[in-house]
């Protein structure tokens, strides 16, 4: 259908606006702006490839969970994010930027459009009941190793992010005691 | 006419390419957790293009796994950020190189 071009067409434009506003922009909050834009125009290619629950997975935990941290980590540390020491790999990013152009010429040399149409969805294909019900039952395992680092995730912010134990007479910084065994205040 | 599957593979090489440019190009760490996301989104968008050519709902679990994996990098990676701007004061991951041989 046409509409679906159309409405892919602009999605991808959004997604490359914002792909290059994450890349190139000099504030950090319009860069997790941006991204949210990224986020916002690929969940909508999810609809256009019938994959409704993760639409709606990529709207709650990336644009509704993870800007947010970036934003959150934004304002913590907003004195300190604009100003940069002088680069001293200035060879860096023209290199960079060449060897990412190889690589993208490559990706796009490989591409054929000469696939088949795809085959007409079924209605159940992508919903929450079909992902759910491989999820518990092939994927099983993989679903319980997925909490197991969730929790893993949160022992370990918890740990690092524990303010140190001394705030008076703080140590040299090369004998400073790693964060991680350090007694509780 | 329906959109190819070649234009979605298309989008997600060039979204790859800007996060892959961004982590080399850019030294605020910040921007470089947000170009990681951006690659990880664009393998994402591979998956589910091609669970869909094939009807094959793996495709997406596989995106549900890197959604998890990502939440708990980004949940780490951001506690280690802070960590280091509270030691040294600096967020200039050229500054960061006490492992430099």
């Amino acid at each position: 259908m046409v509409v679906e071009v159309i409405i892919f067409v602009f999605a991808a434009l959004g997604a490359l606006a914002g792909g290059l506003g994450v890349v190139a922009g000099r504030l950090p909050v319009r860069n997790a702006l941006s991204l949210l834009l990224v986020l916002g125009s690929l969940a909508v290619t999810y609809l256009l490839l019938a994959a409704q629950f993760i639409a709606v997975l990529q709207v709650i935990v990336y644009a509704g969970a993870i800007v947010v941290l970036f934003l959150f980590v934004v304002m913590l540390l907003h004195r300190q994010l604009g100003a940069m020491s002088p680069d001293r790999l200035r060879w860096q990013g023209p290199v960079a930027i060449g060897l990412s152009a190889a690589f993208l010429i490559l990706m796009l040399l490989t591409l054929r459009f000469a696939t088949n149409a795809a085959a007409p969805a079924p209605a159940e294909f992508g919903t929450v009941e079909s992902v759910g019900r491989a999820l518990f039952t092939s994927f099983a395992l993989p679903f319980e190793v997925a909490s197991v680092i969730l929790l893993v995730g949160i022992i370990a912010a918890v740990v690092i992010g524990r303010p140190a134990s001394r705030p008076v007479a703080a140590p040299p910084r090369s004998s400073a005691p790693s964060p991680v065994g350090a007694p509780r205040r | 006419m329906s959109v190819p599957l070649e234009a979605y593979l298309a989008l997600s090489a060039l979204l790859f390419v800007l996060g892959t440019t961004g982590v080399l190009v850019r030294r605020n760490a910040l921007v470089v957790f947000m170009s990681i996301e951006l690659m990880l989104n664009a393998v994402n968008l591979t998956f589910v293009a091609f669970a869909r050519q094939r009807l094959a709902i793996e495709g997406q679990l596989a995106v549900f796994f890197v959604v998890v994996v990502a939440a708990v990098e980004v949940v780490v990676g951001l506690a280690i950020l802070i960590a280091i701007f509270r030691t040294r004061d600096t967020v200039d991951i050229d500054d960061v190189d006490l492992l430099r041989g």
